[in-house]
């Protein structure tokens, strides 16, 4: 007993269980059952049967589930965008010296700590038809005679939704490119400054090119958060108007659960993982070390 | 290649004064280095001549032109950091043509140069390696390749030295003194190691606290210190310092004996007796300083013997070996001619 626990693999495996315990139970077995779930025609109240693709084969030729497809891209790629090039600039501007360093980066990451579902309400009323504020000012300033029917016009929804997601977002992009800018050494501008760089060739040539790396992996888990957003749309539109702004999440959760057709939404769901296997796919290759990177030590 | 003029140069930090008004002027094509402890303020003058520290009064001019608004990337010099500053995602090839790029030469004349900089410092094998993959007197020299393509008025080095170790240091200092003899541009060299200093300046500006202590060619430092501060700061080891009082030709120090002086200072004036370590000779305690070995360190060429006279250490450098121990008393015999006086209050040295 005792050789066996000196023993380091014995040990090793010893020490892992648990962890690997828990991954089990909560998730490969919960993802595990949602994706069978989805080759059966369950429904809330009935013990469904193994239906092969069928599910699949209707959600293709379903209209809604096509345009929620093409909601969660459109959604995806212009959030991502915008959080990526704010989140950038605020994190050079807060990179420089500031008056109020700490607190200015404090307040940047507020809308990151406030709970989605609160700031969603917030957002709610900010876009409401009657009180919205945006709306009542622009009036006020006389650029607009009518109130903007913020969620209730489908594109105009589209991104509102969007425009939401990027203030909530932003934080985390803002604060993690900032860590990675903090690690470019001060002297690389100073020598860049000597070679006869402008401030925008320091910024192209030194600053993006040395942040890179972490800009890859930012965006991966921004992107992976953004396709499969629930809450935040869940709390403004519920999907709306007229399934608009209706994601994927969204419209599992409404067939699955609201719908009761749980084998029809677990379909939905399970649809989803080919295109987020896709993004780690492309950010494990594009993350691999680039040769610079590749370490060499003093020889 | 320009000469270089700084006229009573001042810088704040905050509240800090850390440039005193510093007034230097460096001929064209000279290697001057600026030393001094940390904290003295050289390394700011440099930057302040690099352009990347705004100068707080007096001017600084380059060639004949005042330089004190013109931002660093025209002012037409090429600098070597301390950490060396290299681009660590591009190639040894991209880092030295970085700047060449950038002012939009031709490509075949960039190849040209690098090339040509490359061989001059033995990079040819190492232009396609990334800074990671570069040794430390590797990257240095890469620092120094990225300066030498730019062919600029002038040179400025930080510390480039300080990060290699002790045997690479001795033979870049050679490279870096032989590279300077065949380009004769400008430089301006910072460090903190008085034998860095000697080894490779034309002139030293010794510094402290923001100040300048003394200016001149090495020897001239060496063999004539204008205070105690230069005295003790030049020279590996440091000059010993004896406190004393001027009598007639002579000086009779704390400890009770007299010792002969270069110079008759003025009857009852308070002194202090510089003799550096190689200008002390052993002999018998009645004729010399009376003292008391205390450590013998020989180093092979020479032999390092740590005396106590009265309370305080006395080091001597001699050529010969010694045959002393610990413990002996023997008497040290000072070349009054090559011993020097200074003013026990100002530390200022005194002359005939």
């Amino acid at each position: 007993m005792h050789r066996l626990l000196d023993n380091r693999n014995v040990l090793g495996v010893l020490f892992l269980l648990p962890a690997g315990l828990l991954l089990v139970l909560f998730l490969t077995y919960p993802l595990g059952l949602g994706t069978w779930l989805g080759f059966t025609d369950v429904k809330i109240g009935r013990a469904g049967e193994f239906v092969g693709f069928e599910n699949f084969r209707y959600l293709a030729g379903d209209a809604v589930a096509q345009l929620s497809l093409f909601n969660t891209f459109f959604y995806t790629v212009v959030a991502s965008v915008h959080k990526f090039a704010l989140g950038l600039w605020l994190a050079v501007l807060l990179n420089e010296h500031l008056p109020f360093k700490a607190f200015l980066r404090a307040i940047v990451l507020l809308p990151f700590i406030v709970p989605t579902a609160l700031s969603a309400i917030a957002f709610w009323w900010i876009y409401d038809a009657q009180f919205s504020v945006i709306s009542w000012t622009l009036q006020r300033m006389g650029l607009i005679d009518t109130y903007i029917d913020f969620l209730g016009d489908p594109w105009m929804a589209r991104f509102s939704t969007i425009a939401a997601n990027v203030w909530r977002g932003v934080p985390f992009i803002a604060i993690c490119l900032l860590a990675g800018l903090q690690t470019i050494s001060p002297s690389l501008y100073e020598a860049a400054a000597l070679d006869g760089a402008s401030g925008w060739q320091r910024f192209r040539h030194v600053t993006l090119p040395l942040l890179t790396p972490i800009i890859a992996v930012v965006m991966t888990f921004s992107v992976l958060f953004t396709f499969t957003d629930f809450q935040l749309i869940w709390a403004l539109t519920r999907g709306g108007p007229v399934n608009a702004t209706h994601l994927m999440a969204t419209l599992s959760f409404q067939r699955a659960i609201s719908g009761g057709a749980l084998g029809e939404g677990a379909a939905l769901a399970t649809a989803m993982v080919p295109f987020l296997m896709a993004a780690i796919l492309f950010s494990y290759f594009g993350l691999q070390r680039r040769a610079w990177q590749q370490g060499g030590s003093d020889r | 290649m320009a000469a270089v003029v700084i006229a009573s140069v001042q810088k704040h930090f905050g509240s800090t004064h850390v440039i005193r008004g510093v007034d230097v002027s460096i001929a064209d094509g000279e290697f001057c280095v600026l030393v001094g402890p940390s904290g003295c303020g050289k390394s700011t003058l440099l930057r302040m001549i690099a352009g990347l520290e705004e100068i707080g009064g007096g001017e600084i001019r380059i060639g004949d032109r005042v330089v004190n608004r013109v931002p660093p990337k025209e002012r037409d010099v090429a600098m070597v950091f301390q950490n060396y500053a290299l681009y660590p995602h591009m190639t040894v090839r991209d880092n030295m043509s970085f700047a060449l790029m950038l002012a939009k030469t031709p490509k075949d004349e960039i190849a040209r140069k690098v090339d040509r900089a490359a061989e001059i410092l033995g990079l040819g094998v190492l232009l396609d390696r990334y800074p990671r993959q570069l040794s430390g007197g590797q990257r240095q020299r890469v620092a120094m390749g990225r300066a030498i393509v730019r062919d600029p008025q002038v040179f400025l080095f930080d510390e480039p030295l300080s990060n290699l170790d002790a045997k690479l240091r001795v033979a870049m200092r050679t490279e870096i003194r032989e590279l300077h003899q065949r380009l004769k541009t400008t430089s301006i060299y910072v460090t903190h190691d008085q034998i860095e200093a000697m080894t490779m300046a034309d002139k030293i500006v010794v510094m402290r606290d923001g100040i300048v202590e003394q200016i001149g060619a090495p020897l001239e430092l060496y063999d004539h210190p204008a205070n105690t501060f230069v005295a003790g700061f030049i020279g590996s080891p440091a000059m010993n310092m004896l406190a004393g009082v001027a009598r007639g030709p002579s000086v009779s120090l704390a400890s009770g004996t007299s010792v002969p002086a270069p110079l008759a200072a003025g009857d009852g004036r308070e002194v202090l007796y510089g003799i550096r370590p190689e200008h002390l000779a052993l002999g018998d305690p009645a004729i010399g300083l009376p003292a008391e070995v205390v450590v013998v360190e020989p180093t092979g060429a020479d032999t390092q013997v740590v005396c106590r006279v009265g309370t305080q250490d006395v080091i001597a450098m001699l050529r010969d070996r010694v045959a002393c121990r610990p413990g002996d008393r023997v008497g040290l015999m000072p070349d009054a001619s090559r011993a020097h006086l200074f003013d026990a209050g100002s530390g200022a040295r005194l002359a005939a």
